[in-house]
C-alpha cells in the first residue's frame, strides 16, 4: 500500500503546474477560448516539447512509458488551469486506445504525429439516442472488400472542430443495444462523406456532430478485432473517468482556495464574512468533498489497469463521488463569492461550468449509479 | 377551512386565461420559452406590458386610486398563478412593483403625478441602484454620495448588478447624505435620470453568456452626476425606512405556479429524451426525481395559499414568513433547473449565445434545449440576489425564532 508520488510523478507535477502558471492564467485562457479556433495550437506545440503529449505511450514508440498515475498528475494540473486545449480527447481517449489495442503498423502510422502534437484525435462514440450507454449504436459499417463502409451520426463530439482524426464506433453486426459487434474505426475527418457540425459548449470547449455518409475506411483502420469493439471502448472511457477525476479535483482545490481567501477578505457588517460559522461550516463541507474526491481519483487511477470488474466498479463509484462533489463545491463557491460569482470576469464561474460539464461527460451521477449497482 | 374558489373567481379565472389567450403572442411565447434568465427583448416586455395597460391589469397590487387593478387577494392569486401557468412574461418589476409603493406611500403630489402614470402605463423603464461593490448583505454599508449644492444634489459613487439598467430612463437609489449617528440614519432615497450627464452603464457578463446588449445585470457608474432637489423622495437621510418598506413587496411574491410550468418543461424534456430505447420520463429513478420535486412544489403552493389567505384576512405578511418563501421558492427554482439540465444529458452541452433570436427548431440535438443548462448556470442567482438565502435564515432566525 503505498500513495506517494514518485520523484519522477513529483517532477513532473511541478512541470505541468509551472507551465500552466506561466503560460496559462485566466485571461490567457479567456483570449484562447473566444479565439476563433477555441485553442492554441502553439500551447499544443508546448506540450509536445515538453513530453506531455507522449507521456503514457510506450518507449519504442517513442512515448514515455507512463500509466494512469502519470496521466491523473498531467489531468489535475491541467484542471487547475482550466486548460481547454484536448489532452483528453487526443491523448488519453484516442492516444489509450491506440497504444492499447492498436497493430504495430498502425502505431507507427498514427502515433508520431500525435506525439508530435501535429494531429488532434476526437473520440466519436455518443450518438443522438444513446445518452450515456456506448452501446447504443445506430452507425453502421458495412463489410465492403478489404475495408468498410461507414454509415451514421455522432453526437457532441468533444475536440473534433479540431480533429484531423476520429475514433468511430460503429456497429458491424447484432442489434442496436447487443454489447457484441462493435468496431471502432480510425476515420480522417477529411475524407469524403464526413460532415461536421461545429459549436462551443458551455464549458468553454468546442464539439460537433459528426455526420458519415457512406464513408469508406481500409481494413486498416479497424481497431483490434471485428465485432470486439465496445470492450475497447468501455475501457476507454473508464480512462476517461479517470482522467476527469483529476481535472475534476484540480478545478474544486482551486474554487476551494478563491473561497476561501474571498471569505477571509471580504467584509459585510464590519467582519470578514468567513467569521459567521454558517458560512465556515459550508466551506469545511467543501473540504471534505474535496478530499473524499481525491481519495477516489487516486483510487480509481490505481484500479484502471486492475481486471476488468475492479475498474468499472472504482469507475462507477469514483464518477458518482466527482459528480456529487463537483455540483456541490461548485455551486458553493459561486454562493459564497455572491453576486461576483454569478459574473464570467471571475473564474470561479468558469471551474464551476466545466465541472457541471463532467458530471455529464461519460454518464451522470444517476447513470453512474446504476452501473455501480450492476458491477 | 375550505380550499374551493367561488363562482366569482372561477369567471374571474377564465377572464385572465382568455386575456392570455390574445395577448400572449407567437412572438412573446417564443421568446419566454428561450429565455435563459426570464427576460425578454425590451420591446416585447413593452408590448405586453402595454397589453396589460389596455386591460387595466398593469398593477396588480396598486390601490385603485392610482390605476390599480383592484383585484381582491384571491384575484391577485389567481391572476398570479395563471400568468405563471401559461408562461406569461414577468412584470419588470423595478418601477411597477418596487419604486411605485415607495413614492406612493412617501412622495409628495407633484411626484406621484409625475412618476406614477408613467410607470402605470409603462412609458417609462425603471432599474434599481441599492448594492454596491462593497455593499452586498450588509447593505447599510453603501457609500455613494449625494451632496447638498442648494439646488441640487451632486452624486458620485457606484452601484452594482443593477439588472436591465441599459433600457433604463430612471433609477431609484440609495444615496448616503449624511456620515452621522447610525449607519441607516444618513441614508437617502433618490430618483435619477438615466439620461444625465455623468451617468454610465458598464455590462456585466453572467454565467449563462448573454448576447451582446443583453445582459441582464451591469455596474451604473455616476461622476458628479446633476440631480434635481425635488427627487427625494421621503425625508432626507429616512432613505432605509423607504428601503425597508420596498423589500418587504421585493419578497412576497407566490412562486408556485412558474415553479409548475417550470417542471412542466422538464416533464416534456424528459418525455422527448430516450435512454435505453425508452422515453426517459419512464425510467423509475427519474420518475421519482420528478414526483418528489413536483411534490415539493405542492407543499410550496399549500403554504403560499396558507401565508396569503392570512394576509386576505388582513393580516401583514410578516418577515419570516416572506423570508420562507423567497427560500423555499429560490431553492425550488434551482433544482427544477437542474433536473431539466440532467434530463438532457450530452444535450445540455452546445452553447448557444442568442436564444431569443433562433429558434426551437434550429437547436442541437433537440428541440428547446438550447436555453437549458444556461438557465441553469443563471437561476444560481436566485439564492444570492434579493437579501441572500443565508440573510433569509438569518432573518428567520432572529425574526420568528427570536434567537
Amino acid at each position: 500500500m503505498d500513495f506517494s508520488f514518485t520523484e519522477e510523478q513529483t517532477l513532473l507535477r511541478n512541470m505541468v503546474q509551472s507551465f500552466v502558471q506561466d503560460n496559462y492564467d485566466f485571461d490567457s485562457r479567456m483570449k484562447i477560448v473566444r479565439s476563433e479556433e477555441g485553442m492554441s495550437r502553439e500551447i499544443w506545440g508546448h506540450f509536445a516539447e515538453l513530453g506531455l503529449l507522449a507521456a503514457p505511450f510506450s518507449e519504442e514508440m517513442g512515448g514515455l512509458d507512463g500509466g494512469p498515475i502519470e496521466t491523473m498528475v498531467i489531468m489535475e494540473e491541467l484542471g487547475r488551469g482550466l486548460v481547454v486545449e484536448p489532452y483528453l480527447p487526443t491523448i488519453v481517449l484516442c492516444g489509450g486506445i491506440l497504444s492499447r489495442h492498436a497493430s504495430d503498423a498502425q502505431k507507427e502510422t498514427h502515433l508520431p504525429g500525435i506525439i508530435a502534437g501535429e494531429d488532434v484525435w476526437a473520440l466519436a462514440y455518443a450518438e443522438p439516442q444513446s445518452r450515456f450507454n456506448p452501446a447504443d449504436v445506430l452507425t453502421s459499417a458495412k463489410a465492403d472488400g478489404e475495408g468498410y463502409v461507414l454509415n451514421g451520426t455522432k453526437a457532441v463530439v468533444a475536440a473534433a472542430p479540431w480533429a484531423s482524426k476520429l475514433i468511430v464506433s460503429a456497429r458491424i453486426s447484432g442489434d442496436q443495444r447487443d454489447s457484441d459487434g462493435l468496431g471502432l474505426f480510425i476515420v480522417d475527418k477529411s475524407a469524403s462523406g464526413v460532415a461536421t457540425q461545429d459549436y462551443p459548449t458551455v464549458d468553454g470547449n468546442r464539439a460537433s456532430e459528426v455526420t458519415l455518409e457512406n464513408v469508406s475506411v481500409g481494413a486498416d483502420a479497424l481497431i483490434g478485432a471485428a465485432g470486439n469493439g465496445l470492450a475497447l471502448l468501455e475501457e476507454a472511457l473508464d480512462y476517461g473517468i479517470g482522467a476527469v477525476c483529476a481535472e475534476a479535483i484540480g478545478h474544486m482545490k482551486c474554487l476551494n482556495d478563491a473561497t476561501v481567501e474571498y471569505c477571509k477578505t471580504r467584509k459585510q457588517f464590519g467582519v470578514p464574512i468567513g467569521s459567521f460559522q454558517v458560512l465556515q461550516h459550508r466551506m469545511v463541507d467543501m473540504f471534505m468533498e474535496y478530499e473524499q474526491s481525491v481519495s477516489m481519483t487516486y483510487m480509481v487511477n490505481m484500479k484502471l489497469t486492475e481486471s476488468e470488474a475492479e475498474r468499472k466498479k472504482a469507475a462507477a463509484g469514483a464518477k458518482v463521488q466527482i459528480g456529487k462533489s463537483g455540483r456541490f463545491v461548485g455551486q458553493e463557491a459561486v454562493q459564497l463569492h455572491g453576486g461576483m460569482g454569478m459574473t464570467e470576469e471571475l473564474n470561479v464561474g468558469h471551474y464551476f461550468k466545466r465541472l457541471t460539464v463532467i458530471d455529464t461527460q461519460f454518464g451522470n451521477v444517476d447513470h453512474h449509479l446504476k452501473r455501480f449497482a450492476a458491477a | 377551512m375550505d380550499l374551493s374558489y367561488s363562482a366569482e373567481d372561477e369567471a374571474f379565472r377564465q377572464e385572465v386565461r382568455d386575456f392570455i389567450e390574445e395577448a400572449f403572442t407567437p412572438d412573446i411565447r417564443r421568446e419566454c420559452e428561450r429565455s435563459k434568465n426570464g427576460y425578454i427583448t425590451k420591446q416585447s416586455h413593452e408590448t405586453w406590458q402595454k397589453r396589460l395597460y389596455e386591460k387595466g391589469w398593469a398593477a396588480p397590487n396598486w390601490p385603485t386610486e392610482h390605476g390599480g387593478a383592484g383585484f381582491t387577494p384571491t384575484q391577485k392569486f389567481i391572476f398570479t398563478q395563471e400568468m405563471e401557468a401559461a408562461g406569461a412574461p414577468h412584470t419588470i418589476a423595478f418601477g411597477m412593483t418596487m419604486v411605485a409603493p415607495v413614492i406612493m406611500k412617501f412622495g409628495t403630489e407633484e411626484q406621484k403625478a409625475k412618476y406614477l402614470p408613467d410607470i402605470l402605463a409603462s412609458n417609462v423603464w425603471w432599474c434599481q441602484g441599492y448594492s454596491e461593490p462593497g455593499s452586498g448583505s450588509d447593505l447599510a454599508s453603501l457609500q455613494m454620495k449625494a451632496e447638498d449644492k442648494g439646488d441640487h444634489f451632486l452624486c458620485n459613487g457606484t452601484k452594482i448588478w443593477t439588472t436591465m439598467a441599459q433600457h433604463a430612463d430612471m433609477i431609484f437609489c440609495l444615496v448616503r447624505t449624511s456620515n452621522e449617528g447610525k449607519r441607516q440614519q444618513g441614508i437617502s432615497f433618490l430618483l435619477i435620470d438615466m439620461h444625465t450627464p455623468g451617468v454610465t452603464v458598464s455590462p456585466l457578463v453572467t454565467l449563462d453568456g448573454p448576447a451582446e446588449g443583453a445582459q441582464e445585470i451591469n455596474q451604473v457608474f455616476f461622476e458628479d452626476v446633476k440631480v434635481p432637489k425635488e427627487n427625494l423622495v421621503g425625508n432626507l437621510n429616512e432613505g432605509w425606512t423607504c428601503a425597508k418598506y420596498l423589500l418587504e413587496f421585493e419578497r412576497g411574491n407566490p412562486y408556485s405556479g412558474g415553479l409548475y410550468r417550470a417542471l412542466d418543461k422538464v416533464k416534456k424534456l424528459a418525455g422527448d429524451v430516450v435512454m435505453d430505447g425508452q422515453p426517459l420520463i419512464e425510467d423509475e429513478d427519474f420518475g421519482a426525481k420528478l414526483a418528489d420535486l413536483e411534490r415539493q412544489i405542492m407543499v410550496m403552493e399549500a403554504t403560499e395559499l396558507r401565508i396569503f389567505s392570512e394576509v386576505s384576512a388582513g393580516q401583514n405578511i410578516g418577515p419570516g414568513s416572506s423570508s420562507m418563501l423567497k427560500t423555499r421558492g429560490s431553492e425550488l427554482q434551482q433544482e427544477v433547473s437542474q433536473l431539466g439540465m440532467e434530463a438532457v444529458g450530452q444535450y445540455g452541452l452546445p452553447f448557444v449565445e442568442d436564444t431569443l433570436a433562433s429558434n426551437n427548431e434550429s437547436d442541437i440535438g433537440m428541440a428547446g434545449v438550447a436555453p437549458v443548462t444556461p438557465r441553469y448556470f443563471n437561476y444560481r442567482k436566485t439564492s444570492i440576489y434579493a437579501g441572500s438565502n443565508e440573510i433569509q435564515r438569518g432573518i428567520i432566525s432572529k425574526a420568528v425564532l427570536g434567537l
